[in-house]
C-alpha cells in the first residue's frame, strides 16, 4: 500500500515508484493483485464470461419466439428465467462491470498519469466482491426452482410470489447478488472518484482530461448516488420475502388464498428501482460517450469538436438523469400528473445528448479518417445510438408511450440504445486498447468479420422489432402467434430476427478466438500503434509495468486532442510533450 | 469507404422498410387518434434527424477518408454553430413535446359524463363490473375476496348490490359513449391493454387506476395483459365487444347483479367476521 504519511506537500501522485505496494509472490501478483491493471483484466474477463451466458440465453429466447417447441426444455418458466437473467446480467454484471471495473481500472491511472488507484487494497476487494456476486447469481441456476423469472425489474408483488419461477431460492439469490454487487461496486467507485480528483499528474487539469475519463468519472459519481436506491430496495424486498414484512406488499389473494401481507406499496418499489434504473442507463452510456469521443478523435486524426461542450453535456446529462426516472412508469398507475413533469425533463435531456452526437459527427468533418477497427465500431455506435436515442423520444413523450409501453417497441429501443450501442463501444475500445494491454494487435481480418456481422446484424435484429411493438405485440410474451390482430407475416418477421440473432451470436465466437489467439500470435504493436496523444500510450514499457510510468511520472502540457496541429511535425502531439501553448484557447484552467 | 455506402443503405433501407413493410398499427377503434397523430409527428421529426445525421456522417466518411498527404483541420470549437444546433434541437423537442402534453392532459382528464366500468385482474383472468341502475360502483376491499364474494365488494355499501358482475372473458360497451375504465387487481400487477384503443394502464393490488376512451367502431377486440404477472402472463386474454346501443341494452339485460348472485351468503360471512 501507498504510505499515506509520506510527502509534505508533494503531489499525491508523485510517490516514487519504490513506495508502491509490491507483490511478493505469484499469488499476489496475478490473483490477489492490488495493481489496477490486473484488477481491470480480472473484471473484464469475469464480465465477458458471464456475458456469454447472457448471450446464450438470448439464443434460447429467440429460438422460442421463432420456433416455439423446438427447444423442448423451454417452457414458460424457463423463458421467464431466461429473460430475467439475460437482462440483469447484460445491464449490470456485463456492461456496468466492464466499463467501470474493466476500463475504469485500466484507464484511469494510466490516462491521468498516476501509478495506481489511490486505495489499491479496497480496489482488490471490489473485484472479489463482484466475483462473489456473479457466483451467487450463477448458483441460482443450480438452486431448487432455478433462477428467478420475475423480469429484470423484479417488480413486487409478483417477484416473491409462487406463480413466478425461482420463488423458492432464485429470488433470494438474485437479491443477495445485487446487494453484493453494490457493495463491491461502491468500493471500486470510491477509488475511481478519489483517484480522478486527487491523483492526476502534474499539469493534468480537469479540463485537460480525456473524455474517456470524464465519462467514467461522471458515471461513477452517478452510480454512487443511484446504487443505494437499488440496495435498499433489495434489502426491503428480501425482508418481505424472508421475514414477512410488507414494504412492497399490499393485502392480496393469491389463487384464492389470502396471504398475510398487507399495507405495503408495490409502486414504492418501482420508484426506488427506477431511481436507480434510469441513472443506470446513463451509467452505461456515459463511459461509452467518453470512450467513443476519444476513438473518433484519434482515428480521424482531429481534435474532438467542442470539447468543453462535451464535458458540460456529460455533467448536465448526469444531473438531469436523476429527475427523469418515472418516465419508466407512465402507465404504472402512479399519479398521472407526474407525466407532465417527467415528460418535460426527459425531452430536455435530448438536447445535451443531441449535442454530443453533433459533435462526434462534426469531428469527422474535415478529418483524416482512418478506417481502423476501433473507428468502425465507433461509427457503428453513432448509427445505433442515434437510432435508439430517437426512439427514446417516442417513449419519453408520455402520451406516445401509452400505446408503446410494455411492447416490443420498448425492447427494440433499449437494445439499440443501451445494448448494441454501448457494446459496440466496448468492442471498439477493446480493439483500441488491446495493443496496450498485451503488446500485440488483434487480427484485422477477424476483426472486420466480427464488426460487419455484429453491426449490420444487430441493426437487422432490432430495427424491424420496433414494428412488432407498433402492431401491439407485448414484451415478455412466451408466445405471441395467437394474438388475434397479428397478421401471419408477423411470425415471419420473428423468424428473420431469430436467424439474425443466431448469426450475430456466432460472430462473437470469432471475437473470442481473436482475443485468445492474438495474445501470442498478433502483430507486435509497439508502444503507440495508433499514434495517440494520451498518456497511456506514452508509457516506457508496453504492456505497462507495475507503477505504470517507470522512474518519473509524466507532466502534462496540453489537452488530449492535439491532432493535426498546424505547423507541427507529426499529426499528433502527446500530452506530455512540452512546447508552446497550443493554438486553441483552452479553458481558463 | 464501404462504411459510407453502408450508412446510406441503412438510411434508405430503413425508410423503405417503414413505408413498404406490411407491419403497422391495427386500425384504431377509439377516440385516441390524437395519439396516433403524435406518433406520426414524432416519426417525421425523428426520421428526418436520423437520415440527416447518418447521411452527413456518410458524406464525411467519403469526403475525408485518409489519403496520402491528406491532413485534418484543426478546429476545436465553433460556438456559433454549436448554438445554432442546440437551438434547432430545442425547437424540434418543443414541436414534439407540446402536442404530446396537450394530448396527455386530454388522456388523464375524464369527461364528466363518462360512465364507469371496472376491470379486475387476477392470475390469469379478467372480470368486469358495471355500476348498475344507480350508476355507482360499490366500494371494494381485497381482504373480503372469497368464493362467496369474488369481487370483494363491501357488503354494507348500498351502491354495491345492483352492480352488474361479468365473470366472463368479454365485456360489452356501447359505441360512441365515453367510458372510464377503473382498473384493479387482487394479486399482482397486470395491465389492461387493447391495441385498437391505443390505451393501457397497469393494475395494482390495493389501488384503483384508470384510463378513459370513447369506442368509435363496433366489433370484438382482444384484451392482452401487458405487465408481467407470472408464468401465465401471455395467456391472460379477454375481450371487449363494442356494440350498438340496442345490442348493448340487450346484452346488459341478460347480466346478473351482485345481489342476485351472491348477496345472501355475503351477508352471512360478513356477520361472522
Ligand atoms: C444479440 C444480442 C441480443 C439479443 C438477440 C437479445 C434478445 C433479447 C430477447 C429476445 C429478450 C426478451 C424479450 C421479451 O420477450 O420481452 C431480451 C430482453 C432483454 N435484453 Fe436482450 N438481447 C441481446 C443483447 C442484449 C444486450 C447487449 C443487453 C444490454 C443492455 C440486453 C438487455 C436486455 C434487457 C434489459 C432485457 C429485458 C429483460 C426483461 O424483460 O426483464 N440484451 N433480449
Ligand atoms: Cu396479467
Ligand atoms: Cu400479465
Amino acid at each position: 500500500m501507498v504510505d499515506a504519511t509520506h510527502g509534505h506537500d508533494a503531489h499525491a501522485a508523485e510517490f516514487p515508484d519504490a513506495e508502491l505496494y509490491h507483490p511478493r509472490s505469484w499469488w499476489t501478483k496475478y490473483v490477489f493483485s492490488q495493481d489496477a491493471k490486473v484488477i481491470a483484466i480480472q473484471y473484464a474477463s469475469t464480465a465477458l464470461a458471464i456475458g456469454f451466458v447472457a448471450l446464450a440465453l438470448s439464443w434460447v429466447m429467440r429460438m422460442q419466439l421463432a420456433f416455439p417447441g423446438f427447444l423442448e426444455f423451454v417452457d414458460a418458466n424457463a423463458y421467464y428465467q431466461a429473460i430475467t437473467v439475460h437482462g440483469m446480467v447484460m445491464v449490470i454484471y456485463l456492461i456496468t462491470a466492464l466499463f467501470l471495473g474493466g476500463f475504469g481500472n485500466y484507464l484511469i491511472p494510466l490516462m491521468l498519469g498516476a501509478r495506481d488507484m489511490v486505495f489499491p487494497y479496497v480496489n482488490m476487494l471490489s473485484y472479489w466482491t463482484y466475483l462473489l456476486a456473479v457466483l451467487v447469481l450463477v448458483a441460482s441456476f443450480f438452486a431448487p426452482g432455478g433462477p428467478t423469472g420475475a423480469g429484470w425489474t423484479l417488480y413486487p408483488p409478483q417477484a416473491i410470489l409462487s406463480n413466478t419461477p425461482g420463488q423458492q431460492a432464485g429470488i433470494i439469490l438474485m437479491l443477495v447478488s445485487l446487494i453484493l454487487f453494490v457493495i463491491g461496486f461502491t468500493m471500486g467507485g470510491l477509488n475511481y472518484i478519489v483517484t480522478v480528483l486527487q491523483a492526476r499528474a502534474r499539469g493534468m487539469t480537469l479540463m485537460r482530461m480525456p473524455l474517456t475519463i470524464w465519462g467514467i468519472f461522471i458515471a461513477t459519481v452517478m452510480a454512487m448516488l443511484a446504487f443505494p436506491a437499488l440496495f435498499v430496495a433489495c434489502v426491503m424486498m428480501l425482508f418481505d420475502r424472508l421475514l414477512g414484512t410488507s414494504f412492497f406488499m399490499p393485502a392480496l389473494v393469491e389463487m384464492g388464498e389470502h396471504l398475510s401481507y398487507g399495507g405495503g406499496s408495490p409502486i414504492l418499489f418501482q420508484h426506488l428501482f427506477w431511481f436507480f434504473g434510469h441513472p443506470e442507463v446513463y451509467i452505461v452510456a456515459l463511459p461509452a460517450f467518453g470512450i467513443v469521443s476519444d476513438l473518433i478523435s484519434t482515428h480521424a486524426r482531429k481534435n474532438i469538436f467542442g470539447y468543453r461542450m462535451m464535458v458540460w453535456a456529460l455533467v448536465i446529462i448526469g444531473a438531469l438523469s436523476f429527475v427523469v426516472w418515472a418516465h419508466h412508469m407512465y402507465v404504472s398507475g402512479m399519479n398521472p400528473w407526474f407525466g407532465f413533469f417527467f415528460a418535460t425533463t426527459t425531452l430536455i435531456i435530448a438536447v445535451p445528448t443531441a449535442i454530443k452526437v453533433y459533435n462526434w459527427v462534426l469531428t469527422l468533418w474535415r478529418g483524416d479518417i482512418h478506417f481502423t477497427l476501433p473507428m468502425l465500431f465507433a461509427l457503428g455506435f453513432i448509427v445505433t445510438f442515434v437510432n435508439g436515442g430517437l426512439t427514446g423520444l417516442f417513449l419519453g413523450n408520455v402520451v406516445v408511450d401509452v400505446p408503446l409501453s410494455d411492447t416490443m417497441f420498448v425492447v427494440a429501443h433499449f437494445h439499440m440504445v443501451m445494448g448494441v450501442a454501448p457494446i459496440l463501444v466496448i468492442f471498439g475500445a477493446i480493439y483500441h486498447w488491446y495493443p496496450k494491454v498485451t503488446g500485440r494487435m488483434l487480427d484485422q481480418t477477424l476483426g472486420l468479420i466480427h464488426f460487419w456481422i455484429t453491426f449490420v446484424g444487430a441493426y437487422l435484429i432490432f430495427f424491424p422489432m420496433h414494428y412488432l411493438g407498433i402492431m401491439g405485440v407485448p414484451r415478455r410474451y412466451f408466445e405471441s402467434q395467437d394474438i388475434s390482430f397479428l397478421p401471419p407475416s408477423a411470425h415471419d418477421l420473428n423468424v428473420f430476427i431469430t436467424v439474425c440473432a443466431l448469426i450475430v451470436g456466432a460472430a462473437q465466437m470469432v471475437f473470442v478466438f481473436n482475443l485468445i489467439w492474438s495474445i501470442r500470435h498478433g502483430k507486435p504493436a509497439g508502444g503507440n500503434p495508433w499514434r495517440a496523444t494520451t498518456l497511456e500510450w506514452q508509457t516506457p514499457e508496453t504492456p505497462p509495468a507495475h507503477g505504470n510510468f517507470g522512474r518519473e511520472l509524466p507532466v502534462v502540457y496540453r489537452w488530449a486532442y492535439d491532432y493535426s496541429v498546424p505547423g507541427a511535425a507529426e499529426d499528433f502531439i502527446p500530452q506530455n510533450q512540452p512546447g508552446g501553448a497550443p493554438p486553441h484557447k483552452e479553458g481558463s484552467e | 469507404m464501404v462504411v459510407a455506402v453502408v450508412f446510406v443503405l441503412i438510411v434508405v433501407g430503413s425508410v423503405v422498410f417503414h413505408f413498404l413493410s406490411p407491419w403497422w398499427w391495427t386500425p384504431i377503434a377509439s377516440n385516441w387518434g390524437f395519439i396516433d397523430n403524435t406518433i406520426l409527428i414524432t416519426f417525421w421529426i425523428t426520421g428526418a434527424v436520423f437520415a440527416a445525421v447518418v447521411l452527413f456522417a456518410a458524406y464525411c466518411l467519403w469526403q475525408f477518408r485518409h489519403r496520402p498527404g491528406h491532413k485534418a483541420d484543426y478546429e476545436p470549437e465553433n460556438k456559433k454553430l454549436e448554438n445554432w444546433l442546440m437551438g434547432l434541437t430545442a425547437v424540434g423537442v418543443v414541436a414534439m413535446l407540446t402536442p404530446g402534453l396537450f394530448v396527455w392532459s386530454e388522456f388523464i382528464n375524464v369527461p364528466a359524463h363518462a360512465s364507469e366500468a371496472e376491470v379486475m385482474g387476477q392470475q390469469w383472468q379478467w372480470a368486469y363490473r358495471l355500476p348498475g341502475a344507480d350508476g355507482k360502483l360499490g366500494r371494494t376491499d381485497t381482504r373480503l375476496v372469497g368464493s362467496d364474494n369474488p369481487y370483494g365488494i363491501i357488503p354494507d355499501d348500498p351502491n354495491g348490490g345492483d352492480d352488474v358482475l361479468i365473470e366472463a372473458d368479454y365485456l360489452h360497451l356501447p359505441i360512441d359513449k365515453p367510458v372510464k375504465m377503473l382498473l384493479r387487481s387482487t394479486d399482482v400487477l397486470h395491465d389492461f391493454y387493447v391495441a385498437e384503443f391505443r390505451a393501457k394502464m397497469d393494475m395494482i393490488p390495493g389501488s384503483v387506476t384508470y384510463f378513459w376512451f370513447t369506442p368509435t367502431r363496433t366489433g370484438q377486440f382482444e384484451v392482452l395483459c401487458a405487465e408481467l404477472c407470472g408464468t401465465g402472463h401471455p395467456y391472460m386474454r379477454g375481450g371487449v365487444v363494442i356494440d350498438t346501443q340496442e345490442d348493448y341494452d340487450a346484452w346488459l339485460a341478460g347480466q346478473q347483479t351482485f345481489a342476485q348472485l351472491y348477496a345472501p351468503e355475503v351477508t352471512k360471512t360478513a356477520e361472522l367476521n
